[in-house]
């Protein structure tokens, strides 16, 4: 055979659709990300339709307590930025502050978690759980959605940072950390969602 | 310790069902004793289960479709030998509560089991190359998906020997779903099996949109697509958009039967209508996720066995893209008795008629395909033509069906049974045997027995219409659907017409297994060396039968709509002689087979409650995926020198052939 072969003279780099794995990837998380915002949009809309249907329970009006809704949120908004400083330093090659930014992500989505499980066991414990009314139901459905997502995503980043400091800032990682990074911060504008519908439309 | 399973979960008492078992379990032991005997199970392992190759992973999912299409069939003969033998007041030989899980079962098994998968597995091995790629976006997703669609398969057929499956229609409406109307493990069973195995569509959905939009050879652009490609984008596009909508709904009916919420019940504050809207928002789509797929078999078929270009390719795109659309905007006319009103009902009506403007838009693009064509009738082209006129004949059924005032009539009747009967069958169906026909020398490298093949199709065209044809007639007559005794003397003529068509389809089902058996048999006989077998159009043509497993040595490039068919025009040859280079290909792994394992002893436990071992497969799934996050020698490169053996054989064959 008088082919000449060479390692680097791959027959895919060119002709696989001028796409590296990295980008295909986080594209095809973007595409998923957009039928999560699907299910989240079932969710509200269910919500929507059971928000009057108190069955003789609390209302809206009864149990949201704003001041401690708004940490909660601060908690989630001050995340996203934090992580935007890991991705920065990502971008720049620091390992170190990576996991810095990434550890402290960490702690305030934790933090949220925490809050949020709180409240539920707050309005569970007054009486006011998921299998009080139809409200209630829609209601504990979607945050704990929500908060399900987070915990994922919490998860995920733990296993992240084992990751990167094992391995350092490959470029599988650095893959998975965009990934990650389109996931926290969709969970941002859910919550935002959350918090207009849910809790701001719930005491007006 | 065992949650609510027990002794008892094993319907000992039902004989129908205990022989049955024994006859499955006499079959398993036969195949995995025939399979340790013949020293087979490392060759399955390695070349089959482990695989990423989109090829195998599509011929799997053909292959579990094939052979849960028995079992939905068995459910339908069972079916309509009660409803023959209860025509005159008896009581039939299927005791209410077993029959109420058969009708169940069926259109369960027959939806999500067998179309569903027969779609997939089409795309499969179709899609990547009709585009020239080597291979999907997402090897080993692909492979995940493929696993957890049998999870969910395992799971219905688990619910066979063990509990019951759920007794609601294969819909689910609450409140009879729902704890207080269903209590036993049934409607658990349905909830995850079809969450399972919807994900796994999901992923499906994620990955071929990917595929389609970012993998295409150079020079296809999106309007040189073959109808096939472009059918399997509508299709991925209408699975990401409505599967979220499934998840979400049987999540809520998961948390009202697990946690006592209150989405659908009829206490507090719940509201059933919404579960009917929600579970329909995405079961309209889904109609059409069966059916695109189909469309687009039959317009590859129409062109080839025609030797002519489409008539109208780009009207023909176009129709399929308003049908995606449009598809998410008429669910309300499967519930216009729901009492909407008569405005919202007026809506949904006319956006159903117009549904149907864009799907005869088609029609008459297959028969100008046809005109004036040199047209071959081999089998694919019969299922073609077969199709057609059913088809046109069970829209017009429809946009029957459409108008709000005649529903509140029909609603519910044999009739409306009829219809989609006559849709399915002879559209998707149809379109599934059309393709499986058409394709499958492409998959193995020999062609099936084209006798019992044409003994096969005319079986299923004529007892598709003994079978369904009285149906209208006794949904005219005021016959429901789902009854499993009566007593009116008028119904049982056109009942036992309708068993005869059973029994003509069963010869056509039979005429298909043997079509399998002998071509396996004479495969050396039916070996087709060319790689095509029917004078193609478009690349999946080009390259050998079986495929290599890089499917092209060299990507081809793409000038013409129907580009092998340019390539052929002008002499151009898509053998590269030299020069080879070496293939960057993912590596095999067994990774999707194991999470899915513990997907399924997760979603086994949840059924029965037992919560220990629900989250020892919850997390041992998860743990599994982590493991595969670490491995990070995904892929590998085929030699340059492997290649150029591979392609020496093959140009060796075509000398031959």
């Amino acid at each position: 055979m008088s082919n000449i072969v060479m390692e680097k003279d791959i027959a895919h780099t060119h002709e696989q659709g001028h796409e590296d794995a990295g980008s295909l990837s986080l594209f095809g998380f973007w595409i998923y990300l957009m039928t999560d915002c699907i299910l989240f949009a079932t969710l509200f809309a269910g919500y929507a339709v059971l928000r009057d249907s108190v069955a003789g329970g609390p209302s809206s009006m009864d149990i949201f307590e704003l001041p401690y809704v708004l940490a909660e949120t601060m908690l989630l908004l001050l995340s996203s930025i934090t992580y935007g400083y890991a991705m920065l330093a990502m971008n720049h090659g620091k390992q170190r502050d990576v996991l810095r930014w990434l550890g402290l992500t960490f702690v305030l989505g934790a933090g949220f978690i925490a809050m949020e499980i709180n409240e539920f066991h707050h309005l569970i414990a007054e009486g006011y759980g998921p299998d009080r009314s139809a409200f209630l139901t829609a209601f504990f459905t979607l945050v704990g959605t929500h908060g399900a997502h987070v915990l994922t995503g919490l998860i995920w980043m733990a296993v992240l940072m084992v990751q990167v400091k094992q391995r350092g800032l490959t470029s599988t990682n650095a893959t998975r950390l965009s990934c990650l990074s389109l996931f926290w911060h969709f969970l941002d504008v859910v919550w935002i969602c959350v918090f207009t519908v849910v809790y701001l439309l719930g005491v007006v | 310790m065992f949650g609510k399973l027990s002794w008892d979960a094993i319907p000992t008492t039902e004989p129908i069902v205990m022989y049955t078992l024994a006859i499955v379990g006499l079959m398993g032991v036969a195949l995995v004793g025939s399979i340790t005997w013949k020293r087979k199970w490392g060759y399955l392992w390695r070349e089959w289960f482990t695989s990423v190759d989109h090829k195998k992973i599509g011929c799997m999912y053909i292959i579990v479709a094939l052979v849960m299409l028995l079992r939905g069939f068995s459910d339908a003969i069972m079916m309509r030998t009660q409803q023959a033998m209860a025509a005159s007041g008896g009581p039939g030989y299927l005791p209410p509560e077993h029959y109420d899980q058969i009708f169940t079962a069926h259109g369960v098994i027959m939806i999500f089991f067998m179309a569903m998968p027969f779609v997939v597995g089409l795309m499969n091995i179709v899609v990547p190359l009709q585009i020239g790629a080597r291979d999907v976006a997402y090897p080993f997703l692909n492979a995940l998906s493929f696993w957890l669609f049998v999870v969910g398969a395992a799971l219905v057929n688990i619910s066979l020997g063990v509990g019951e499956f759920a007794r609601t229609g294969w819909v689910a409406y609450p409140p009879l779903s729902e704890l207080g109307y269903s209590p036993g493990v049934g409607v658990d069973y349905y909830i995850w099996s079809l969450q399972i195995s919807g994900i796994g569509t999901l992923l499906t959905g994620v990955n071929f949109f990917v595929t389609i939009l970012k993998m295409r050879t150079e020079g296809m652009t999106l309007f040189k697509m073959p109808v096939f490609t472009w059918n399997a984008l509508c299709t991925s596009v209408l699975i990401l958009a409505a599967f979220p909508i499934l998840t979400a709904t049987l999540l809520m009916l998961t948390l009202d039967r697990y946690l006592g919420m209150h989405f659908f019940t009829n206490e507090a504050g719940g509201n059933p209508m919404m579960y009917v809207n929600l579970i329909w928002a995405w079961g309209h789509p889904e109609v059409y996720i069966l059916i695109l797929p189909a469309f687009g078999v039959f317009s590859e078929i129409a062109a080839t066995f025609s030797s002519k270009r489409l008539f109208g390719y780009v009207s023909l795109v176009w129709a399929t893209i308003a049908i995606t659309v449009l598809s998410f905007i008429v669910w309300l006319h499967h519930f216009f008795t729901m009492g909407a009103g008569g405005n919202v009902n007026a809506f949904f009506g006319i956006m159903t008629m117009i549904i149907a403007v864009p799907t005869g838009v088609k029609i008459f693009t297959w028969l100008f395909t046809m005109y004036r064509g040199r047209v071959r009738f081999e089998t694919p082209m019969l299922w073609t033509l077969g199709f057609i006129v059913t088809f046109s004949i069970g829209g017009m059924t429809g946009v029957l069906l459409a108008v709000p005032g005649a529903d509140f009539l029909l609603h519910n009747s044999l009739f409306l049974i009829a219809h989609f009967h006559n849709v399915i069958i002879g559209g998707a169906v149809f379109g599934y045997m059309a393709g499986l026909t058409y394709w499958f020398p492409k998959a193995f490298g020999f062609r099936l027995n084209d006798k019992l093949g044409r003994i096969a199709f005319w079986c299923w065209l004529v007892g598709f219409y003994f079978a369904f044809m009285p149906s209208y007639v006794l949904g005219f007559m005021g016959m429901t659907r789902r009854l499993n005794h009566f007593d009116n003397p008028e119904w049982r003529p056109w009942l036992l017409l309708e068993l005869v068509g059973v029994a003509i389809i069963l010869c056509g089902v039979a005429a298909q297994a043997l079509q399998l058996f002998v071509s396996i048999r004479n495969r050396h006989q039916y070996r087709d060396l060319t790689g095509d077998p029917w004078d193609g159009r478009t690349l999946e043509w080009a390259t050998a039968s079986p495929p290599p497993l890089y499917n092209f040595a060299e990507q081809p490039k793409v000038n013409d709509l129907d580009a092998y068919w340019g390539m052929k025009e002008r002499g151009v040859s898509t053998l590269s002689h030299t020069d080879y280079r070496s293939i960057h290909m993912p590596r095999n792994t067994a990774s999707g087979l194991v999470i899915s394992l513990f997907a399924l002893v997760c979603s086994f436990a949840l059924v029965w409650h037992i919560w220990w071992m629900a989250a020892f497969g919850l997390v041992a799934s998860v743990v599994a995926f982590v493991v595969r996050s670490y491995d990070e020698d995904t892929d590998y490169f085929v030699p340059a020198q492997e290649v150029a053996r591979i392609e020496t054989a093959r140009l060796k064959d075509l000398a031959e052939a």
